[in-house]
């Protein structure tokens, strides 16, 4: 017998894929930008997730945000469109074929200016779809001007001060439809990886707003959106824990200490409190805890809402079952009598 | 004045004319918002009933209620369907134009008018019929709130005394317009309707010489809008995503649309839908889904205007170059910027042949009629996905708005073809594949649609530089073998766009050139110009950008083309100039009309007389 010690098995996920199926081309951002680290979290969950790929569809604007769905997910569909509009190509795309898993990446310049319209009516048609704004409130692809998330009184590194208030695209969320928000930090890697899983399991559009320092433009003293301030001014609503809707497994919590919400697939998100007794089904509660923590200087992060069960757009619209993009023309094309029968009416 | 087979007429007092039997233009002149459309529709679709050929023009304010507005109806034994320049019959309604409107008629004409404008003392060469519209109107409509609507039913009955319309095709027109569940607004309008013509018969003396008389032109023909007809044209041509958002004069596309396909599109076995309608937040938006949907490969579509061109020019660039299927209906109205709203252009041929910024061009399909505001739907739904491409059907506010006599739509013939799209199966086999490869020699590659089953069945689509294989790339060499083959498939492409309806006259020395709408002035005035000038002509009509042989051929067969179009800058000539030689270029000639009316025969006589020199 040799000696020769075999492999390590490599590891293989429920549909028998290895962790390198799920990621993408080398980045081009730069080192150490919060953007790498998003795109590792969703290579590393939709790996543990088991989600098949190829049933994936990933959409982007424009901006360094939007680059990086070419540095996930290699054997997804990726559509780069225009700056602001990739909720338009997602709604578009999602309505051609709704049993796609759509993963929206897009920056603070996309949907908190130019594409501002087209965020704030996504919001409201709750397209099933998960959106993650890679949040560094600058423009780090044109070098660093101001976006409209940039906190009154941050600075730039060339000096110039922000004078006018933030977005809150969170808050903009909750307000006007999406049905899971939550915001986090880049750099926190639990955090975000239990968000991205409750939002795969979620059944509606998921917002998820992610601090994410630009180290080239925006990662100095001054700004409030750098690894420093971060790690400052971070407050977790709760420590969260996600049970996807395919394992069999119970997990002992004392009764009390957590909060479980159940989501479309069956799949629970339990949120473990921390010193508040936080309700992220409250929508009341929700707007009054962002804007508590933002007057004090706090960035409250975790899950902040989330709406069960509410209509998507493809509910709305009584779509077809199979996708509308591939049916056959004996569905999409009526009988030879259905012409006639409207010609007679115009005689 | 009608031209045909009529001595002038008299004026007042003289004995009666030879009549003019169904050739003659009816304008009636109302408020918007009054009701009038009902009563003009009813009086256009009764004439149609009787067998004549007809047409109807609304020409109406940018305006819900309060505005001036005219329709046009006319009446043609010769099947002429274009606007006609002169009005024989004005109904004079609207007391804020009616002395201007009775000032603008030509001796002879004829004019029903609310008795308290006494337009009578205006002039002593028309022919007069005062009717008390508020006396008749009282009595056959108790409901006091509905008189202003009802009123207008009485000039229909008036002036079926007066032209001789069978009373029963105006009740039959009637029942049809209110339909089964309105049976009793369509009882209280007929009461109005009888009222004018009792009350007709037994004061106004018939002293005008137009008359309508039964004909069989009409029979087995529809009357219907464009912008239906595209509709339906979309609905048989399997599109499953349309999104939109409301412009003049595009909305009603999308509205009856939405109509069709809740009828014909919805499975019967499921209740599902077999398509989705989403009304946008933008053009940018809707446009935006259109692309969407076309890469995840649904059918889908978009209908607008030049104001929404405009807007979605980024992303028309963006199919383009990323090779995505979509279909943009654009209802041209006069621009620049707002314009005229409710008028009629030619107006968006430069702008949208070329859309976008860096190099572009895109095929542009010119629907002239009803039937080809149908079949081209499916035309351009074939030509997106074949080569993978935005198209534009160029329809107009005269086409889309108005209600035209057409044959009935034929059946789309054959399979749906939805281009070159490779499945799982096809992946499997050819163990992966590169986007933008020309395999084929025909410039155009091979797609695959997300969610397709296979793990090299991916590529990543973008708006920045790529290589055959999708990948990005600022390489000169890439972007230049990447836009050589952008350029080789338009040439491609030009093989499978519709053909231009051609008719050489062995006679001629000059040609007529038209597209679209210019279409019946066009052949009307040919008509013109043999009978009063005796000059033939040949006609060609351009039926696609870009252009095919044919229209070379022609320009080398004629001395001079007349390029009618109806836009100030001669755009579809200046569109011609980018492609022909000088010496072709030096045959051409331009008549424009640009006034926002639809185009007129007339119009265009004069001014190829005038340029000819004769």
């Amino acid at each position: 017998m040799s000696a020769t010690a075999a492999p390590p098995p490599k590891k293989l996920n429920r549909i028998g894929l290895e962790v390198v199926g799920y990621k993408g081309s080398k980045t081009t951002l730069c080192a150490g930008c919060g953007h790498n680290s998003i795109s590792e979290r969703i290579v590393e969950v939709f790996f543990e997730m088991g989600v098949a790929p190829w049933r994936v569809a990933k959409f982007s604007g424009i901006g360094c945000s939007s680059k990086s769905p070419a540095y996930f997910l290699s054997m997804a569909h990726g559509f780069n469109g225009v700056h602001g509009r990739a909720p338009a190509i997602a709604t578009g795309a999602m309505l051609a074929n709704h049993t796609l898993l759509g993963v929206l990446v897009t920056g603070d310049g996309d949907t908190a200016s130019i594409g501002i319209g087209q965020f704030i009516h996504l919001l409201r048609r709750n397209l099933p779809l998960i959106y993650i704004i890679e949040n560094n409130g600058c423009y780090g692809l044109t070098k660093g001007q101001f976006s409209a998330t940039a906190d009154v009184g941050s600075t730039q590194k060339t000096g110039q001060k922000n004078e006018q208030p933030p977005i809150d695209c969170c808050l903009m969320g909750i307000e006007l439809g999406a049905t899971l928000i939550a915001r986090t930090f880049s750099g926190d890697k639990k955090q975000l990886q239990a968000i991205l899983k409750a939002s795969i399991a979620h059944r509606g559009l998921s917002v998820i707003d992610v601090i994410s320092p630009c180290v080239t433009f925006n990662d100095h003293e001054g700004s409030t959106k750098s690894y420093q301030y971060m790690k400052d001014h971070d407050e977790p609503i709760h420590e969260m824990d996600f049970v996807p809707h395919y394992e069999d497994i119970s997990v002992e919590i004392a009764e009390g200490e957590t909060r479980n919400v159940t989501l479309h697939d069956g799949s629970i998100i339990r949120l473990k409190k921390l010193d508040r007794d936080y309700d992220p089904t409250q929508k009341l509660g929700a707007i009054q805890l962002l804007h508590e923590t933002a007057d004090r200087g706090e960035v409250a992060t975790g899950i902040l809402y989330v709406e069960p069960g509410k209509t998507t757009l493809i509910d709305q619209l009584n779509v077809y079952d199979a996708p509308l993009a591939t049916l056959p023309a004996t569905l999409t094309r009526p009988p030879r009598e259905s012409l006639e029968m409207v010609m007679e009416e115009l005689r | 004045m009608s031209t045909i087979e009529v001595s002038p007429v008299a004026s007042r007092g003289e004995p009666l004319q030879p009549h003019v039997i169904n050739d003659f233009s009816i304008q009636v002149a109302t408020v918007n918002g009054s009701g009038s459309q009902t009563a003009n529709t009813v009086l256009m679709r009764s004439i149609f009933q009787m067998g004549v050929p007809v047409s109807g023009k609304n020409l109406f304010p940018s305006n819900i209620q309060g505005l001036p507005t005219w329709f046009t109806i006319r009446a043609s034994k010769h099947g002429w369907i274009a606007r006609k320049k002169e009005i024989d019959f004005l109904v004079a309604m609207n007391p804020e134009t009616a002395r201007d409107d009775v000032l603008s008629l030509a001796a002879g004409a004829a004019v029903v008018y609310d008795e308290p404008l006494r337009l009578n003392e205006l002039r002593a060469d028309l022919h007069f019929y005062p009717v008390p519209f508020d006396k008749l109107v009282a009595p056959v409509c108790p409901d006091a709130k509905l008189r202003r609507l009802v009123r207008n039913m009485i000039y229909d009955g008036v002036l079926a005394r007066l032209l001789s319309l069978d009373l029963d095709e105006i009740r039959k027109a009637l029942v049809k317009q209110f339909g089964p569940r309105k049976a009793k607004a369509a009882e209280l309008n007929w009461g109005a309707v009888k009222a004018g013509y009792d009350w007709a018969t037994a004061n106004l003396d018939k002293k005008d010489p137009f008359k309508i008389e039964r004909m069989n032109e009409t029979a087995g023909k529809i009357i219907i809008d464009g912008n239906s007809a595209a509709a339906l044209g979309a609905t048989f041509a399997g599109c499953t995503v349309v999104t939109w958002y409301p412009i003049t004069p595009s909305s009603s596309l999308v509205e009856s649309m939405i109509g069709y396909l809740k009828r014909l599109r919805t499975d019967k076995a499921t209740g599902k839908a077999t398509y989705a309608v989403v009304q946008a937040e933008d053009e940018l938006a809707a446009i935006g889904m259109v692309i969407g949907a076309g890469w995840a490969g649904a059918r889908s579509m978009t209908s607008t205007a030049g104001p929404g061109v405009s807007l979605m020019s980024e992303f028309i660039g963006l199919a383009y170059y990323a090779e995505i299927p979509a279909v943009i209906f654009d209802i041209q109205r006069v621009g620049p910027s707002t314009g005229l709203p409710t008028r009629t252009m030619q107006g968006d041929v430069i702008s949208t042949a070329l859309l976008s910024h860096g190099d572009t061009m895109h095929p542009l399909l010119f629907p002239g009629s009803m039937t080809e505001c149908f079949t081209m739907a499916g035309d351009a739904f074939d030509l997106a996905e074949k080569y993978q491409t935005p198209v534009f059907v160029m329809s107009d506010l005269d086409l889309g708005m108005n209600n035209w006599m057409s044959d009935p739509f034929p059946y789309p013939e054959g399979e749906i073809r939805r281009g070159k799209v490779l499945s799982a199966e096809d992946v499997e086999r050819l163990g992966g594949f590169d986007r933008y490869r020309d395999v084929d020699g025909d410039a155009v590659g091979y797609r695959t649609l997300p969610g397709t089953g296979h793990p090299l069945a991916a590529y990543f689509t973008r708006g920045s530089g790529h290589n055959e294989k999708a990948q990005y790339t600022e390489r000169p060499d890439d972007y230049v073998r990447n836009v050589d083959r952008l350029k080789k498939k338009f040439e491609v492409l030009r093989g499978s766009v519709p053909r231009p309806e051609v008719d050489i006259n062995p006679d001629a020395r000059i040609g007529l050139l038209c597209y679209g709408t210019s279409l019946y002035a066009t052949e009307e005035s040919r008509d013109q110009l043999v009978r009063e000038y005796n000059c033939p002509t040949s006609y060609f009509r351009l039926r696609a950008y870009p252009f095919t042989r044919e229209l070379s051929d022609f320009i080398d067969r004629h001395e001079r083309i007349y390029v009618i179009e109806q836009n100030r800058d001669a755009q579809l000539l200046m569109l011609m100039r980018l492609e022909l030689s000088t010496q072709q270029i030096a045959r051409l000639r331009s008549v424009r009309y640009y006034g926002g009316l639809p185009l007129d025969a007339r119009t265009v006589t004069d001014e190829i007389i005038m340029q000819e020199g004769i």
